[in-house]
């Protein structure tokens, strides 16, 4: 029978007791360092301005809703979330409005095209970044609630501005 | 703090002074419930990166006693699509489901979990909602933690109205 002497553990135990201490101080130092968990429904990110949230509709300072309905953005979407049905204005240069307008937020990836593209600015990405639901339905979200989240947004160019004011002047238009 | 649902009427404050407390069971267990989520995070895509994001330091998911994720769904309660469902993997999301204990929870979160997102595509499930019933939607590509946090404020919500019937 061939007794195996074992090696004295204690001399290994205690390079191990260091490393636990060298861990444990680790440990110690971030609990005195500052917190950096943000509160989040009480407290609140801040993000740069061109954060691109939930996408709405506008209003120019006259009230004038400015979507004229040329399905740039319905054609741009990545994943098709805009649909849009036209209706045409009576005694109006403008023409055209969107009769429906329907963003599906389940599909929108907020990728900024609609607003990229739009030619009247009418379509805007807010800060809004919370959204949740309990049905589907409920996250396809109409013209009404689009123009309210959107609110208003002053114009600075008012390209319709002396047509609405003259519509003699809107080309071939009969009127 | 939480607050349980339902405060003790004006005859039982002064047992409530003493220390003792009187709640019925059903408010209990959901306020239990709701407290101690225990999420299985079916990460499948990018939005499982904000999902990471969430349990960390910067969101603390543990603030809403969320943070044990659990890798095994016999051990959980609530479960997070998050990512685009391929039709390949739809099978295994449903056994996953499936072999969750009741009562069981599904958060839907971002865009291709809850309608298939941009991938309008043959191999892509239009919605987790085609396979298994969805709790709470989460729209965003991918959502942002806060998003996440704001939809599982949402199924403790359910949990609580769960217990008086509603």
């Amino acid at each position: 029978m061939i007794f195996v002497r074992r090696p004295d553990p204690r001399f290994r135990a205690w390079t191990y007791f260091w490393a636990l201490v060298k861990g444990m101080s680790l440990t110690l130092r971030h609990i005195f360092r500052p917190k950096v968990t943000l509160q989040y429904p009480e407290q609140r990110g801040e993000f740069s301005e061109g954060y691109r949230g939930l996408p709405s509709l506008v209003r120019d300072q006259h009230g004038r809703e400015k979507c004229v309905a040329c399905y740039l953005c319905q054609w741009v979407c990545p994943p098709r979330a805009i649909t849009i049905t036209a209706g045409e204005l009576q005694e109006s240069p403008v023409e055209k409005f969107a009769e429906k307008f329907q963003i599906n937020m389940l599909r929108c990836i907020m990728c900024g095209y609609c607003e990229e593209v739009c030619p009247e600015q009418a379509i805007f990405l807010n800060q809004d970044y919370e959204l949740t639901g309990l049905t589907r339905a409920e996250l396809i979200f109409q013209k009404e609630k689009l123009l309210e989240i959107g609110g208003v947004r002053p114009d600075t160019i008012q390209k319709w501005k002396p047509l609405l004011a003259d519509p003699s002047r809107s080309g071939g238009r009969k009127q | 703090m939480n607050r349980l649902p339902e405060p003790p009427p004006e005859e039982e404050e002064e047992l409530f002074r003493r220390g003792l407390f009187t709640t019925k069971l059903d408010s209990l267990v959901a306020w239990s419930r709701k407290n101690s989520l225990w999420p299985m995070p079916l990460g499948l895509a990018c939005c499982a990166i904000e999902l990471m994001a969430t349990v960390g330091p910067k969101f603390d998911m543990a603030r809403f006693g969320a943070e044990v994720l659990r890798f095994s769904p016999r051990q959980s309660d609530l479960m997070i699509v998050a990512g685009t469902l391929t039709k390949k993997m739809a099978p295994a999301a449903r056994r996953i489901y499936d072999q969750m204990p009741e009562p069981k929870w599904v958060i839907a979160m971002g865009a291709c979990a809850s309608s298939g997102g941009m991938f309008r595509s043959y191999s892509v499930v239009q919605g987790v909602d085609e396979i298994m019933p969805v709790d709470v939607y989460i729209p965003g590509c991918p959502p942002r933690p806060e998003a996440l946090i704001a939809g599982i404020m949402e199924v403790q919500k359910k949990i609580e109205k769960m217990s008086r019937g509603k």
